[in-house]
């Protein structure tokens, strides 16, 4: 394989990786951008989506139906979340809310592996997303092109609903000043409600993805995703929706990169490293490539 | 048309409003006076249903909005135009203007009203794609108006709309008020510039740390020493 093949292999698995961490980041920026909170239960909606369309799939549906039915899983999952856990909690102090969140991640994942027991599962992935295309030398596995196509599809179609609809405009208003949103009589219960929708929607399709590249699914699958997303909107500047994009591509790219400069001895170490790239880039840009100065919460 | 009856306001445990009763007439412009800290804004936030009273009353054309969220608020007719401008400074001008009328159906009329209002503030409507963080501080508060204008308020509420503005803009911004004043809209005007206040309001409120200490016709106002003393700067006028 040539050097320029490899960078074109590579570069096609930086792009995929970062779609996922993009598509996640966007859900915890979306719903920390209007209410403060950094919803650590958000990864969770991934196994939740991910078992829906397991249950579907084992029960003889076809792949794209059991898709379409994770992510609806995951969209009741995540508008629950909102109503049960984050409404009664409203305007609490942000420590509280952070806490309430890590009680869902727990609650979710006790739940799930009392159902489906803690040994992780096969996911049925279709013969059709993995195979890979040839050019030449070059290997390019369907459910890379699925995974770009997808979130190039998503991204557009967020741009147009935050930016050509009044509840999209209504979203972006409320996540800069909570007050003046409410002086408007923007309906703000569903704004917020609509932010966890479109989050969870987000998850569940990478829930579908991940799934369908590692081919399994278990109870904590959930955890690495969002912690990735995390630094993927801190990178971006948290609350920042173009920030929490471009903080997944660039987090996906250091990934592939260490990945292929480290030796192997080091390796193991990679997310190390990336938490080194993290705090260098935080000295600098304590809110991130993208954020604002932190405002006032009202 | 508006009436707060003995109204207790707490942030907390501090007393911000003391049994406030406090009338406003249709038609009528009136001016809340007082110090920093007199529960000026507090007043406009009760009535907008941001603060909740303790207890005591707010109605509203036979409404009860006491317990009324801001959202239902904003329906009955009652815009806010808040101290400290809060425009969206990420949203353009146009969808500052939108959200002004984010409850409004009728497209043909939020289009005509957002017009009007380029009509009132011209140089908003050389800049409605702008974005708002971008505009200078004048322009940020008659987008502030602007936008409160665009809920098709029949009783606008505005909190120190000419705060920290050079006096070219506070002339236009009270020209302004006056003229939504003559059209016929109810204005409860907070202002810490007294004096242009009394100018264009035909009665005021005078606030002392939560409590109504004085009120009336701004004429007998403009008159009484008292008042001449502690916000018209004394012997100077």
């Amino acid at each position: 394989m040539t050097q320029l093949q490899y960078l074109a292999q590579q570069g096609i698995n930086a792009i995929s990786i970062g779609s996922l961490y993009a598509l996640m980041a966007i859900g915890l920026a979306m719903v920390f951008g209007i209410l403060r909170l950094i919803n650590f239960a958000h990864g969770d909606l991934i196994m939740v989506g991910s078992y829906g369309a397991l249950l579907l799939l084992v029960l003889g549906t076809p792949f794209w139906v059991a898709a379409l039915g994770g992510i609806v899983a995951s969209t009741i999952a995540g508008l629950l979340m909102e109503r049960v856990a984050y409404r009664p909690i409203r305007g609490a102090p942000d420590v509280s809310m952070l806490l309430t969140s890590f009680a869902v991640t727990i609650l979710l994942e006790n739940v799930a592996i009392l159902v489906f027991s803690p040994t992780p599962r096969a996911f049925p992935t279709p013969s059709s997303l993995n195979s890979t295309f040839r050019f030449g030398q070059l290997q390019i596995s369907r459910i890379d092109v699925v995974a770009i196509l997808v979130a190039v599809i998503l991204l557009v179609l967020l741009t147009l609903f935050v930016t050509r609809t009044k509840l999209g405009i209504s979203m972006r208003a409320a996540s800069e000043d909570l007050l003046a949103a409410h002086l408007m009589g923007i309906n703000v219960n569903r704004v917020i409600a609509t932010a966890f929708a479109i989050g969870s929607i987000m998850a569940g399709v990478v829930g579908l993805l991940w799934s369908a590249r590692v081919g399994k699914v278990d109870p904590l699958m959930g955890f690495y995703p969002v912690l990735k997303a995390f630094v993927a909107s801190v990178i971006g500047g948290l609350g920042s929706l173009a920030g929490a994009v471009l903080g997944g591509f660039l987090l996906g790219f250091l990934e592939i990169l260490l990945q292929g400069l480290l030796p192997s001895s080091l390796a193991p170490f990679r997310d190390a490293f990336v938490f080194v790239a993290l705090i260098i880039l935080l000295l600098f840009r304590p809110n991130g490539i993208m954020g604002s100065a932190e405002r006032e919460k009202i | 048309m508006l009436t707060l009856e003995d109204v207790n306001v707490y942030y907390d445990q501090v007393h911000a409003l003391k049994s406030v009763t406090i009338e406003v007439k249709e038609g009528e412009l009136v001016a809340l006076l007082g110090a920093n800290g007199a529960g000026k804004s507090t007043i406009l936030m009760t009535i907008s249903g941001i603060l909740r009273p303790r207890s005591g009353h707010v109605r509203y054309e036979g409404h009860d909005l006491t317990r009324s969220s801001p959202y239902d608020i904003i329906q009955v007719g009652i815009g806010h135009c808040p101290e400290g401008r809060h425009i969206f400074g990420n949203l353009t001008v146009q969808e500052n203007m939108l959200m002004g009328a984010v409850q409004r159906k009728d497209r043909a009329g939020v289009q005509r009203d957002m017009e009007w209002v380029y009509s009132l503030f011209p140089v908003l409507g050389e800049r409605v794609r702008q974005s708002g963080a971008t505009l200078s501080g004048g322009e940020q508060q008659m987008l502030a108006i602007g936008r409160a204008l665009m809920g098709r308020p029949r009783l606008l509420l505005m909190d120190e709309p000419s705060l920290g503005l050079a006096p070219v803009i506070v002339q236009l911004i009270f020209k302004v008020i006056k003229q939504l004043h003559q059209q016929g809209v109810t204005i409860l005007l907070v202002e810490q510039n007294a004096r242009q206040a009394l100018q264009v309001a035909d009665r005021c409120y005078l606030l002392e740390t939560g409590r109504v200490v004085m009120s009336g016709p701004v004429e007998a106002l403009r008159t009484n020493p008292e008042i001449e003393r502690i916000y018209l700067g004394g012997s100077a006028v």
